[in-house]
């Protein structure tokens, strides 16, 4: 069947305009999965719905086909049968399976059955978000035992690196196979910061899990702020005023040009050219404090609230931040020059960390590190959200698929969002910035989802209402999902001393993955 | 190189003056201010991030730009617990990270500070304790002194490093060994 079919099946969802849902047994379950996969889609997340009562568990897929998000939900059997994994058609679905297995005690034919997220915190009989109770205990400081895919021959050795790390970075461990300095497989391991966000949703009312959301990944805290009111905002059906969804975009691309300007410092750092970093984080801070002058706070968590923005920056704020904005712009050409005419630079960044685009397809790489290796996803204009279809940015790709590429799809997106962000300060809509929400009226069984492009790639954010205002299940997908399995593919073959570079060209999210 | 380096003279100094302590801060006094005096002069950071959302951890990067420039103050942050006088520890402490935090800790010789950041370093902030979170870092090591802020700035910061070092001792608090 083709996908055009399934998706005359679906029913739309309140939230994101581009969601829809659809039903299926089990044979559908693989068939329409199957058909989204043919018609060049991807697997976006995968989770276990909330459980109202006993024998209730179902698996919902979220899937993005060319123009928005088909959610695939699976009722499963009372026994303690399994599902049918989507490992074979979407590789990525296979950690998001044991993550579903380890919270929500839904199993799936996967034979990787190793936990994901859960080390030694809980044991395995237990799932924290169908336990009605599961008690606070003493931290647990045993460890466990993980077993690692191990490589054998001659002169192979294990090089166990983490969870803490060298740098000023999240926490995670990497056990890399090598041979002499030549890595011939890295596989991570993570769930070291997950704190049980999935369920602390549960115990806060609708009204306030946008603070929570915010913090799921907190360099991406308006991408998924925006997710979560989005989806709530649909839930309720409540209308946001213009003015805010424009303050919202020019947030969501303010957010993007500061994790650019910090990783391309970064990125020249790690190769070596001290002088990249001092220059990029001397903007970057520049853009901090124009940021804070106009809005009041150089990271914004708690901006975007339900009904629309918690700030509104007044005329003279307005203009020093487009005064930033047209510096950066400059400032951040002529440094592009110095980055492309650097031998040293360059001979770091070429070749480095290659992932060819065909091999990006298959896996399902996406966002920014996707675009880099030829894959053209870009929500914002596949699946526009207002004010979006309203700005119309372009997409920035490269097919190299190397840290080069990485370096260019920033450099690219980096101008690309600054005048993005020059554009909204300059037409923005007057008016309100905030409506008042009504008491919660959603009722228990709905769906609402939130998707917004990211500086990394797609959030999205499935949110259910419990029908008292509270919420009954809340999951929150990053893009860092899909790419840290590809990250192991990038490195194969390189040596153990270009992993650094070649992990921060990705930089991804732990907490948000980790939840 | 020319392009370079008329950039950097185009750019000249930027850095800024470091804060003043602020004894308020500090909820702990386990080294005496002759100790505090020695380590003041060149300190060694190491940083573990024990759960946090990594929004600390864009503020912790912010105090090796130029505007605030921490290593003219003799402070650098090092890639071992070993070679470490100060742990800064961002997050509420994950059950997962608790082992690794611990170890962090001892493998650190004595005198040694830590400074716990954020909300959730503080109190547990909006994660809380839970299954999967053992909440403030207090609950796992000990903390000398304390930052609030979601995230806080990197003056902030700066100002908890430089209270942990500074040899005025707080009110209300017992004086060290």
């Amino acid at each position: 069947m083709p996908l055009r079919k399934w998706l005359e099946r679906a029913q739309a969802l309140p939230g994101s305009p581009s969601a829809a849902r659809v039903v299926v047994d089990v044979t559908d379950w693989l068939a329409a999965a199957g058909d989204v996969a043919a018609a060049g889609g991807q697997l976006l997340a995968l989770w276990g719905a909330n459980v109202p009562a006993a024998g209730d568990a179902r698996v919902r897929a979220a899937l993005v086909h060319e123009s928005g998000l088909l959610v695939l939900e699976l009722a499963l059997p009372a026994t303690d049968g399994l599902y049918p994994g989507l490992q074979s058609i979407y590789p990525a679905a296979s950690r998001m399976q044991r993550a579903a297995c380890d919270l929500s005690g839904i199993t799936s034919d996967d034979p990787d059955q190793r936990p994901w997220l859960r080390h030694a915190a809980w044991p395995a009989s237990e799932h924290p978000l169908c336990a009605s109770v599961m008690g606070v205990e003493a931290a647990a400081l045993t460890p466990d035992d993980y077993r690692f895919q191990s490589v054998e021959g001659e002169g192979v050795h294990e090089l166990p690196v983490g969870p803490v790390h060298a740098g000023i970075i999240e926490p995670g461990h990497f056990r890399f196979s090598i041979v002499g300095e030549k890595v011939l497989r890295l596989e991570a391991r993570l769930g070291y910061v997950h704190k049980g966000i999935e369920r602390r949703f549960q115990e806060l009312r609708l009204y306030e899990g946008h603070r929570l959301a915010a913090r799921v990944s907190g360099d991406a805290a308006i991408a998924y702020s925006w997710a979560y009111c989005q989806a709530l905002e649909g839930l309720e059906r409540v209308q946001v005023p213009p003015r805010a969804l424009w303050l919202r975009a020019l947030c969501l691309e303010l957010e993007r040009i500061q994790n650019h300007l910090g990783d391309l410092g970064a990125l020249g750092n790690d190769a070596g050219f001290a002088f990249g970093l001092a220059q990029f984080s001397r903007l970057k801070e520049e853009l901090l404090r124009a940021v804070q002058l106009a809005l009041g706070q150089r990271y914004l968590l708690d901006a975007v609230v339900p009904g629309g923005m918690a700030v509104d920056p007044g005329v003279a704020g307005i203009a020093s931040l487009a005064d930033c904005l047209h510096h950066i712009a400059g400032e951040s050409l002529n440094l592009r020059n110095i980055y492309d005419e650097h031998a040293g630079v360059q001979d770091r960044f070429v070749g480095a960390g290659a992932v060819a685009p065909e091999l990006a397809r298959r896996l399902g790489l996406t966002g920014l590190c996707g675009r880099a290796s030829g894959q053209e996803g870009d929500l914002r204009v596949d699946a526009p959200w207002p004010p979006y279809d309203a700005l119309a940015p372009v997409k920035c790709v490269q097919r190299g698929g190397d840290v080069a590429a990485r370096v260019s799809v920033r450099f690219d997106e980096l101008q690309v969002s600054l005048q993005l962000a020059l554009r909204v300060l300059e037409q923005m809509p007057a008016g309100a910035v905030r409506f008042a929400m009504p008491v919660p009226a959603a009722p228990a069984g709905e769906l609402g989802i939130g998707l917004v492009e990211g500086w990394r790639g797609p959030v999205m954010l499935a949110l259910e209402p419990d029908g008292n205002g509270g919420i009954a299940r809340c999951h929150p997908h990053d893009p860092s999902w899909q790419n840290w399995p590809v990250l192991e593919h990038a490195i194969l073959g390189n040596i153990v001393p270009d992993f650094p570079l070649i992990n921060k060209s990705f930089n991804l999210s732990y907490s948000g993955q980790d939840l | 190189m020319l392009k370079t380096l008329r950039t950097i003279a185009a750019v000249g100094i930027v850095s800024e003056p470091p804060p003043e302590a602020d004894l308020a801060l500090r909820v702990r006094e386990a080294l005496p201010a002759k100790v505090r005096e020695v380590l003041g002069r060149a300190l060694a950071i190491r940083h573990v991030d024990a759960g946090s959302c990594n929004g600390c951890e864009l503020e912790i990067h912010a105090l090796n730009n130029p505007f605030y420039n921490i290593e003219g103050l003799g402070i650098r942050f090092v890639a071992s617990p070993r070679h470490a006088d100060l742990l800064l520890v961002t997050g509420p402490v994950s059950r997962h990270m608790a082992l690794a935090l611990r170890r962090t800790f001892d493998a650190m010789p004595d005198p040694k500070f830590v400074v716990a950041l954020g909300d959730c370093g503080c109190t547990g902030g909006i994660f809380g304790e839970n299954y999967a979170s053992c909440g403030r870092v207090a609950n796992v090591i000990p903390v000398d002194v304390v930052v609030p802020g979601c995230p806080p700035s990197p003056v902030q910061i700066l100002q908890g490093i430089l209270t942990a070092i500074s040899t005025t001792p707080a009110r209300g608090v017992a004086h060290g060994p």
